[in-house]
C-alpha cells in the first residue's frame, strides 16, 4: 500500500505536466515495446557494419562511431540507450504492477512470464558489450567466464579461453552475433506470449510520446555518443572500466562473491520472483456467470472484456440465438466490466426477475438496483447526489452523508449505462457522480475507457438521449486524490443547483406566460 | 501559461531521464584490479595418473571375459587429485589440491587461479604432483621473471610440452 502510495504521488504530478494520455507511467509496458524496437531497428543497421574478426570487431565499431558518426555513431548510441531505457522501464515496470497488486489471481501469468524477460534481456545486453571487444567486453568476458566455470557443468574452465590473445579466434565473435541476435528473437516471443491474457494490449505508447522519447534518445546520442573504450588486449589486465551500471550491477558483485554463491542467489531470487503471485495466493472472487435464458449472444462482454476472458460459442441451449458468451475461470478476474457491457443488465425490468445475461455471482446486477434504491432513500434535499465508484480506488463509501449516497462496485466498468438513466427518471438523485481509478490506468485496464465511452454514446450499450448528460459529474480519482474529488463533487452539486434554478425559472416564466395568455383570452 | 509551465514540465522529465541514462550507461567508473599490481595467473587443464596401476588380466580371467570385452590390460578409471605449489621469492602463495572432473572422478583437473603480486623482478618457483607420491613433485619449474604493473603472467601446463611454459 505504502509503495502504491507512493507511485500515485509521483504518478499524480506526472498527470499534471503530461496528462493522463501520455503520462509515462501508465506507458511503462507500451514504452518498453518502443524501445525494444529501436534496439532492433539500429542493431539490425550495425550489423551491417559489424566485422566478426578478432581486432576487426573493435575496428569495424570505430569506424561507425567516428568515420560515420552521422549514421553509425548515432545509430550505436541510439542501441546503447534504448537499450538501457529499456531496462529502465522494465524494472519500474515490475515495480509498479506490484505495486498497484495487478498480479495475482488470473493475472499472475502476464506476472510470470515477465520474469524470465529480465534475464533475456540482461543476457542480450551483455552479449552486445561483449561484442565491441575493448576493456570493457574484456572484463565482462573474463568475469562472465569465471562465473560460468562455477557451474559444476563444464569441464574445461571457459576462462581459459580468455588468457593470451593467441587463444581467441573470429569464430567466438560469430558466436556471440548468434548470440546477441537469438536471444531478443526469443525475447520477442516471451513478450508476445506475456500479453497474450490482455483484449487489446497497449504495444505502441501515443504518438506524441514516442515521438518525444525518441528525440529524447537522438539528442542525448548527439551530445554523448557511446564509445569504446581502450582495446582489449589479453595480455593487460583491465584496471578499471566504466560500466553500464542498467545492465552490469551484478558484475562487482561477481568479482567479490563466490561465482556458485551468486548463481544459486540469482536463481532464488528468479524463482521467488516467479511464485510471487502466490505469495500468499490473491483471494477468488467468483467468475462471472452467464445466465443463458438472458444472453442473446450479442458478443459485447467478450469484445470489452480486458482480460480476453469470454468467448462466444455455439449456443448450447437450443436457443434460436446463434452464440452464447462462455467465461473462462482462468482468465476472468472478475471485474464486472462485462455486465456494464450487457445490454440486459437494465434497472428498468420490473415483470421479470433482474437477471442480466451475464453476471458477477458476489455483486449481482440486482444487489446494484437495490443499494442504488437503498442509498437514495437516505437522501434528502434538492441536490442530492448517487456516487457510483470503484473499490480499487479511494473509498467513496466514507462521503455517503444527507446529500450523498454511495453506491461501489469492483469496477466502474461494471455499471450499465441504464443505471444513471434509472436513477434520473426514476427521480432517485438530481444527479449522478462516478469516480474510480485514475484516468488512463484503470485497475482493470478498460473500465474507465468503457465507461467515458459508453456516455459519449460512441461504445455500446450507449446511454439513452433522453439523459440530460449536465446531471452527469464524474472524477478519475485513483486512491491519492481525495480533495480533489470533494472539489469536484462539491462543483458539480453547485452545477446541480444552477440547473434546477435555471429550470425552476423556465417553469415560472412558462408559467407566467400561460397566466397572461389565460388572463388575456 | 499552464500550457508553458506543462511543457517546461515535460522538458524537465525528459532531461533528468535523458541525464540518468547518459550517466549510468558508463560511470561511475568501477575498479576491477588495482592499476598497481600484476597479476599471476594459474591456469591449465591436466589429466593426472591412475589412482591404481593397470593390471595385465591373467588368461583365466580373459576368458572370462566376454569375446567383445577382451583387453590386455585392466584399468581403474579413477585419477589422483593434481596438487600444485607456487612459490615466489621464497613464499608460498599457493599449495592447493584440485580434483579431477567426472562423476567417476577420470577427467581431467581444471585449475585456474588468479594471483595479484607486486610488480618488478621475482624468483618464481612452480610444483606439481600427479600422480600417487605422497611427498616430491613429478614437474618442477624455476624461473626469474619481470612482471610490470596490470600485466598478466600465465602459469601454463602441458605434459606434452614437458610440463610448465609461461605466456
Amino acid at each position: 500500500m505504502l509503495l502504491r502510495t507512493l507511485f500515485e504521488h509521483i504518478e499524480d504530478w506526472f498527470d499534471v505536466v503530461f496528462g493522463a494520455k501520455w503520462n509515462p507511467f501508465y506507458q511503462l509496458g507500451a514504452l518498453g515495446w518502443f524501445y525494444y524496437w529501436i534496439v532492433v531497428i539500429s542493431g539490425f543497421y550495425l550489423y551491417i557494419f559489424f566485422d566478426t574478426g578478432v581486432t576487426q570487431a573493435y575496428q569495424s565499431l570505430e569506424y561507425l562511431t567516428h568515420e560515420q558518426w552521422y549514421a553509425g555513431g548515432i545509430m550505436r548510441s541510439l542501441h546503447r540507450y534504448a537499450s538501457d531505457a529499456l531496462v529502465v522501464m522494465m524494472i519500474v515496470h515490475l515495480l509498479r504492477e506490484f505495486a498497484m497488486d495487478r498480479f495475482r489471481s488470473p493475472r499472475w501469468f502476464a506476472w510470470f512470464t515477465g520474469v524470465p524477460m529480465l534475464w533475456l534481456v540482461f543476457a542480450a545486453g551483455i552479449s552486445g558489450y561483449w561484442m565491441v571487444w575493448d576493456q570493457l567486453a574484456q572484463y565482462i568476458a573474463i568475469t562472465t567466464a569465471e562465473f560460468l566455470d562455477a557451474v559444476p557443468l563444464f569441464g574445461e574452465a571457459i576462462a581459459r579461453n580468455f588468457l593470451t590473445d593467441a587463444k581467441l579466434s573470429g569464430r567466438f565473435f560469430t558466436l556471440m552475433v548468434f548470440v546477441h541476435i537469438a536471444l531478443p528473437l526469443f525475447l520477442l516471443f516471451v513478450m508476445w506470449i506475456h500479453i497474450q491474457r490482455h483484449a487489446t494490449p497497449k504495444v505502441n505508447p501515443p504518438k506524441e510520446l514516442a515521438i518525444a522519447t525518441l528525440s529524447m534518445l537522438l539528442i542525448l546520442s548527439f551530445i554523448k555518443p557511446a564509445l569504446s573504450q581502450a582495446p582489449a588486449d589479453l595480455s593487460i589486465v583491465p584496471t578499471t572500466v566504466n560500466l553500464d551500471w542498467f545492465y552490469m550491477p551484478i558484475y562487482p558483485i561477481m568479482n567479490n562473491v563466490s561465482g556458485l554463491t551468486v548463481l544459486i542467489a540469482l536463481i532464488v531470487a528468479t524463482l521467488l520472483l516467479m511464485m510471487v503471485p502466490w505469495m500468499p495466493p490473491g483471494k477468488r472472487v467468483p467468475v462471472a456467470v452467464v445466465h443463458l435464458d438472458n444472453c442473446n449472444g450479442c458478443s459485447r462482454c467478450a469484445a470489452d472484456c480486458p482480460f480476453s476472458a469470454i468467448d462466444m460459442a455455439p449456443r448450447s441451449d437450443g436457443s434460436a440465438y446463434k452464440l452464447e458468451a462462455v467465461v473462462d475461470a482462468n482468465h476472468c478476474v472478475s471485474c464486472g466490466i462485462c455486465v456494464g457491457s450487457c445490454p440486459t443488465a437494465t434497472p428498468f425490468r420490473t415483470k421479470s426477475e433482474l437477471s442480466p445475461g451475464i453476471e458477477l455471482p458476489e455483486d449481482k446486477i440486482k444487489e446494484l438496483r437495490e443499494k442504488t434504491v437503498a442509498a437514495s432513500s437516505k437522501l434528502t434535499g434538492d441536490d442530492r447526489v448517487i456516487v457510483y465508484g470503484c473499490q480499487n480506488s479511494l473509498d467513496p463509501s466514507k462521503m455517503a452523508d444527507a446529500k450523498v449516497g454511495v453506491v461501489t462496485m469492483p469496477c466502474i466498468g461494471m455499471l450499465p449505462p441504464s443505471f444513471i438513466d434509472f436513477v434520473l427518471s426514476k427521480k432517485l438523485a438530481e444527479g449522478v457522480f462516478l469516480t474510480g481509478c485514475r484516468q488512463g490506468d484503470c485497475g482493470y485496464r478498460l473500465g474507465i475507457k468503457w465507461t467515458d465511452a459508453r456516455l459519449a454514446g460512441q461504445r455500446d450499450p450507449r446511454i439513452r438521449k433522453r439523459v440530460n448528460q449536465d446531471r452527469i459529474g464524474k472524477y478519475w480519482a485513483g486512491m491519492t486524490r481525495r480533495k480533489e474529488f470533494f472539489k469536484e463533487l462539491t462543483a458539480f452539486r453547485l452545477r446541480l443547483n444552477k440547473l434546477d434554478s435555471a429550470q425552476l425559472e423556465d417553469q415560472n416564466k412558462t408559467n407566467n406566460s400561460s397566466e397572461k395568455d389565460n388572463a388575456q383570452v | 501559461m499552464l500550457k508553458f509551465s506543462r511543457l517546461i514540465g515535460q522538458l524537465v522529465s525528459f532531461i533528468l531521464f535523458g541525464l540518468m541514462l547518459g550517466s549510468f550507461s558508463n560511470s561511475p567508473r568501477y575498479t576491477y584490479h588495482d592499476p598497481e599490481m600484476a597479476l599471476i595467473m594459474v591456469s591449465f587443464s591436466h589429466s593426472s595418473e591412475r589412482k591404481e596401476e593397470c593390471r595385465r588380466f591373467s588368461p583365466e580371467e580373459l576368458a572370462d571375459l566376454a569375446a567383445n570385452m577382451r583387453r590386455p590390460m585392466d584399468c581403474k578409471r579413477e585419477r589422483v587429485p593434481v596438487y600444485i605449489e607456487v612459490m615466489l621469492d621464497g613464499e608460498n602463495l599457493l599449495s592447493k589440491s584440485y580434483n579431477p572432473t567426472g562423476l567417476a572422478k577420470d577427467g581431467s583437473a581444471s585449475i585456474y587461479e588468479r594471483i595479484l603480486v607486486e610488480p618488478g623482478q621475482h624468483q618464481l618457483i612452480v610444483k606439481l604432483r600427479d600422480s600417487g607420491r605422497v611427498e616430491g613433485f613429478d614437474y618442477k619449474s624455476d624461473t626469474v621473471i619481470n612482471i610490470e604493473p596490470k600485466e598478466l603472467f600465465v602459469i601454463d601446463f602441458r605434459k606434452e610440452l614437458g610440463g610448465f611454459y609461461f605466456l
